[in-house]
């Protein structure tokens, strides 16, 4: 058992924390990038690229680095850790996570490579409104008419729907969910994007009839292949919002530290520095599992279960840091301008998306007598 | 990075899970799993068990007994033995005194009182609190004069936990009032048989009597009693309670305790039914289960990334985390026993279910878990201070 890096995987985190270090030196320029749409800078995202950063889950002969879930969380953490804008965790481990577990060989080699260079950004069009985080299709249906098939329904909200290539869309099919790619300049598609509170896109994406690709075999329940990925998606989430909450904790001591009241610096004060104790405590419980969860699935264990108690930890310790680090700021924590509140803007999407903790928790009720004790290795 | 333990620390695993099963005896296991007071007796012989082992204190220096085990396989130990409702070695002995003497005590003390130490021969209590010096150790004001090759030793201590047991005391006596508070104290163990000692028993809230105050009236103490040089005694205490606070998180017993909640609350609804169709209980358990589990693996990262020697700087959040987890869960058995917690005093006759009697006292017992080993306000200012550079 063992929670460290190697050292290729070392230099992996530090060339990623170099890159972003770069792209994201100050708050501003961040503020900047979210500020005109897609909401991420595509040059960064060409250096992702260049670095191989957006092809590391994948297998070698459909186009990727064939790196695995450690790698993803090494990405994940150093993206959280200046809250790059960019969607790795979307595009790359969500939607290319998808191609890879359902498409056939051809649609891998083909959207795969691409996503890799650059060249296409896919997004996972999932979530309708009303459907809260079911893994099952509903409000959009599939329909089979000779050899062709259609959509019928709306998507919403899409993260990073309207600047998408490619939608990987979950629908209604006989039996289940089916998967579907749609081009994003297919006709009868209809994206209207707007702002997310963490400075990011989604849309309200509109299916009439929309001509669509099944994604692997025509017609078939893909629950599983959603399932698996969700699970990978989640706990890369976890280790953005890792990241996240390491630079609200460290922005926030640093303030202690440095700005004065009363002729002394706050941190004389000790109601605060307990509480940042306190923030450090949540912090390094929900490293511990969250790493624990990417071991799991490198093992082949129970992701899904995993996955659940990640993103229970993490909601409950995003909530706490990302609260507690406005409040310690005072005033100057409620400003755009400063960073922290960009940091809870964003763990409290992150809580938000594939399943807030109260929903986790949820799911772990559900397996409360399946055994007597929570053993973590196997 | 991976999961699976490797297949040398496998097998030890399940050598240890094999011994704690089968070589302590039942009555003791079945004492502990019933959440109720070992006797001195048990105490000593499950030790005496383990010593004939050679597994009884293996965080000491080989020559003296210990092992020469990873941090890994030190913390699979107390897992394993703690899951297996054996309780731990006396700590007085095996984490407190032993690894002073054996650091920092001469060679004829050493071979004096270690062997007998590690063996539960010599029944060990601490003499540090004081009425005036609880977290704030160093202003204790037990005296030790020197006369001649003997000290006389005048003052009280408290909170010494078992002291009715105890055969001696390890101590820290001021030995010069003149200088700054810290570096006039010595580390002194005194018979406590002497003439001057006296015992008082302290009732806890619980109802029971573990803790006493120790009192010393002009108590002669040979000097060669002294452990290492006068007037270091801090820097031996720092060192002790240094350790006291790694195994102070006790995972393994909480996580126990939580799954035997777990299979009493089956039946613990109105007309045997169970609490677990209670959504809030099962939102409660869910919970606690995820965070002993997110305890557990800081444990585990903490013993994994440890080779180098260092404390790891997560290991403070173990005391200050686990305590409060052992505190929820012994909360969350008194609500599941509901108005049967009342029936603690119950003897034959009563219908009350046994852990049920027992809830509350045990409840009310583990309070003190957050204020002894340094109080979690004390592990707040570490944190704070040594971790995140927040001195004011």
């Amino acid at each position: 058992m063992d929670f460290l890096l190697d050292s290729e995987q070392e230099a992996l985190r530090d060339a990623v924390r170099g890159l972003l270090a770069k792209a994201y030196d100050t708050s501003e320029t961040r503020r900047a990038a979210t500020k005109k749409d897609p909401g991420w800078d595509e040059k960064t995202w060409q250096r992702l690229a260049e670095m191989g950063v957006l092809g590391l889950p994948f297998a070698e002969e459909d186009g990727g680095m064939g790196a695995g879930p450690a790698e993803v969380s090494i990405v994940a953490e150093e993206i959280g850790r200046v809250i790059a804008p960019e969607p790795f965790v979307e595009a790359v481990v969500l939607a290319g996570g998808l191609v890879a577990a359902a498409g056939t060989a051809e649609q891998r080699a083909e959207i795969i490579g691409a996503l890799a260079e650059g060249t296409l950004v896919p997004a996972f069009a999932h979530t309708e409104p009303g459907s809260r985080y079911d893994l099952a299709a509903s409000g959009v249906t599939a329909a089979e008419s000779g050899d062709s098939w259609t959509l019928t329904g709306v998507k919403e909200p899409v993260l990073g729907g309207e600047r998408a290539d490619l939608l990987i869309v979950s629908a209604a099919v006989d039996g289940g969910t089916g998967l579907f790619v749609v081009k994003g300049d297919a006709d009868n598609l209809t994206r209207t994007s707007y702002t997310t509170y963490d400075g990011g896109r989604a849309a309200h994406v509109a299916f009439a009839g929309t001509v669509a690709t099944p994604l692997g075999a025509a017609g078939a329940d893909q629950t599983e292949a959603i399932a698996a990925t969700v699970a990978r998606a989640q706990i890369a989430y976890g280790h953005e919002s890792l990241g996240a909450m390491d630079t609200a904790l460290k922005t926030t001591t640093e303030y202690l530290k440095t700005r004065k009241q009363f002729g002394v610096p706050l941190m004389t004060f000790q109601a605060l520095t307990f509480r940042a104790a306190d923030m450090y405590v949540s912090l390094e419980l929900a490293r511990s599992t969250v790493s624990w969860a990417t071991l799991v699935l490198l093992d082949g264990g129970d992701a899904a279960q995993a996955a659940s108690r990640a993103k229970l930890q993490v909601s409950k310790a995003g909530r706490h840091i990302g609260q507690e680090a406005i409040q310690l700021h005072g005033g100057i924590g409620m400003t755009a301008e400063y960073s922290v509140g960009h940091y809870m803007s964003r763990l409290t999407a992150i809580d938000h998306t594939l399943g807030d903790g109260r929903h986790h928790l949820n799911q772990l009720m559900a397996n409360l007598v399946d055994h007597t004790v929570v053993e973590p290795l196997p | 990075m991976k999961l699976q333990l490797s297949a040398e620390d496998a097998a030890f695993r399940e050598e240890m899970r094999d011994f704690f099963r089968t070589k302590v005896p039942q009555h003791i296991r079945d004492t502990v799993a019933a959440r109720r007071e070992l006797s001195k007796e048990q105490i000593v012989e499950s030790v005496q068990v383990m010593n004939a082992a050679g597994i009884a204190v293996p965080n000491w220096p080989v020559e003296w007994g210990g092992k020469d085990w990873t941090p890994l396989q030190r913390h699979i130990w107390h897992e394993e033995m703690q899951l297996a409702c054996v309780p731990p070695p006396l700590a007085f002995n095996a984490s407190m005194v032993g690894p002073v003497i054996a650091a920092f005590g001469s060679q004829e003390v050493k071979e004096r009182f270690l062997p007998k130490t590690a063996n539960l021969d010599i029944w060990w209590s601490q003499g540090f609190s004081e009425p005036d010096a609880g977290s704030d150790l160093a202003s204790l004001r037990t005296t030790a004069v020197k006369e001649g090759d003997e000290y006389v030793v005048n003052g009280q201590k408290t909170w010494t936990t078992l002291g009715q047991y105890g055969d001696w005391i390890f101590t820290l006596v001021r030995t010069d009032p003149e200088v700054k508070k810290q570096a006039g104290i010595s580390f002194l163990l005194i018979d406590m048989t002497s003439p001057g000692v006296e015992v008082r028993p302290i009732e806890l809230i619980d109802g029971g009597v573990e803790v006493n105050e120790v009192w010393f009236e002009d108590v002669r103490v040979p000097a060669e009693n002294l452990v290492g040089e006068e007037n270091k005694g801090w820097d031996y205490a720092k060192f002790l309670l240094g350790n006291e606070r790694v195994g102070v998180a006790p995972v393994g017993s909480t996580k126990r305790t939580l799954s035997q909640a777990k299979e009493v609350a089956k039946t613990a609804g109105p007309g045997g039914t169970s609490l677990l169709d209670d959504p809030l209980v099962a939102a409660q358990f869910a919970d606690l289960e995820n965070e002993l589990l997110a305890l557990e693996l800081t444990a585990l990262r903490v013993v994994a990334n440890s080779a180098d020697g260092k404390p790891h700087p997560a290991s403070s959040v173990l005391k200050l985390r686990g305590t409060e987890l052992q505190q929820a869960v012994t909360e969350l058995v008194v609500d599941l026993a509901g108005p049967a917690s009342l029936a603690s005093g119950a003897g034959d006759g009563s219908d009350i279910a046994d852990w049920a009697r027992v809830a509350t006292p045990n409840y009310l017992n583990f309070r003190k878990a957050s204020i002894y080993g340094g109080s979690n306000e004390v592990q707040r200012q570490i944190i704070a201070g040594t971790i995140l550079g927040l001195r004011g």
